[in-house]
């Protein structure tokens, strides 16, 4: 019973998620929703594996959640030192941000 | 008897997780700027993960699936904070920067707010891009 109930959660959270994905005004705000959206999946398959009664799914969970934070730490990588403003108004950045370059 | 003690446990555990990880999307969905939405999704997942996944540890009984669980648990342990910390420094590093703003400048700044869209006051920490516009 708690069960569904914990499915429907993970589902409704997972579509927010994805809304502050497709919404989020910077890359960073994308990356954190889709960093969460991954979370959640693990979480997702877990319970599902539990409903359904699979235990062996749970491999695939544990598979995921390596994949999801290498993924992520990866994303963040390349967008390190990007200037967040030209993805929210389409233009060029004027220069790197001097600061940015100081470590 | 155990068997009921241990059903409702878990339930209660599983209804936990289920009210963080609602909070957390909503505050990730609704808070105003960056930091504060990484404060609400950061908290909320690892807290809800531990949750859920011990309110399944508990429906699993002695067996492999308690093992595995385990070693997910331990892993979005440690897996999720790290993750928040790259995006919070990778926000820091590029044109993101959170900055202080003393208390008299956050006065001004609320009642230019307040009068341009009727919000409330906010913290006296907020986020400028380099060029000077809070976004």
């Amino acid at each position: 019973m708690m069960l569904y109930a914990t499915l429907v959660a993970l589902l409704v959270v997972m579509s927010l998620a994805l809304v502050r994905a497709v919404r989020g005004p910077t890359i960073h705000d994308r990356i954190l929703a889709v960093n969460m959206f991954g979370t959640k999946t693990v979480l997702l398959i877990a319970v599902i594996c539990f409903t359904f009664g699979e235990p062996e799914f749970l491999d695939i969970a544990l598979v995921y959640a390596l994949i999801n934070f290498v993924s992520v730490i990866g994303v963040l990588r390349y967008f390190e030192f990007r200037d967040s403003r030209k993805e929210l108004e389409g233009k060029e950045p004027e220069k790197q941000n001097p600061e940015a370059l100081r470590d | 008897m155990i068997d009921s003690i241990l059903h409702y446990t878990s339930g209660l555990l599983l209804l936990l997780g289920c009210f963080f990880m609602l909070t957390g999307a909503v505050g990730l969905l609704r808070f105003p700027n960056f930091y504060a939405r990484m404060h609400a999704a950061g908290i909320t997942d690892t807290l809800a993960t531990l949750l859920v996944i011990s309110g399944l540890m508990l429906t699993a009984g002695w067996s492999l699936a308690l093992f595995k669980l385990a070693l997910i648990m331990l892993f979005i342990f440690f897996t999720s904070p790290t993750a928040s910390h790259a995006l919070a420094r990778s926000a820091q590093l590029s044109t993101l920067k959170l900055t202080y703003v003393p208390a008299e400048r956050t006065q001004e700044k609320d009642q230019q707010a307040q009068s341009r869209m009727g919000s409330k006051p906010g913290s006296d920490i907020e986020v400028e891009t380099t060029d000077g516009s809070s976004v």
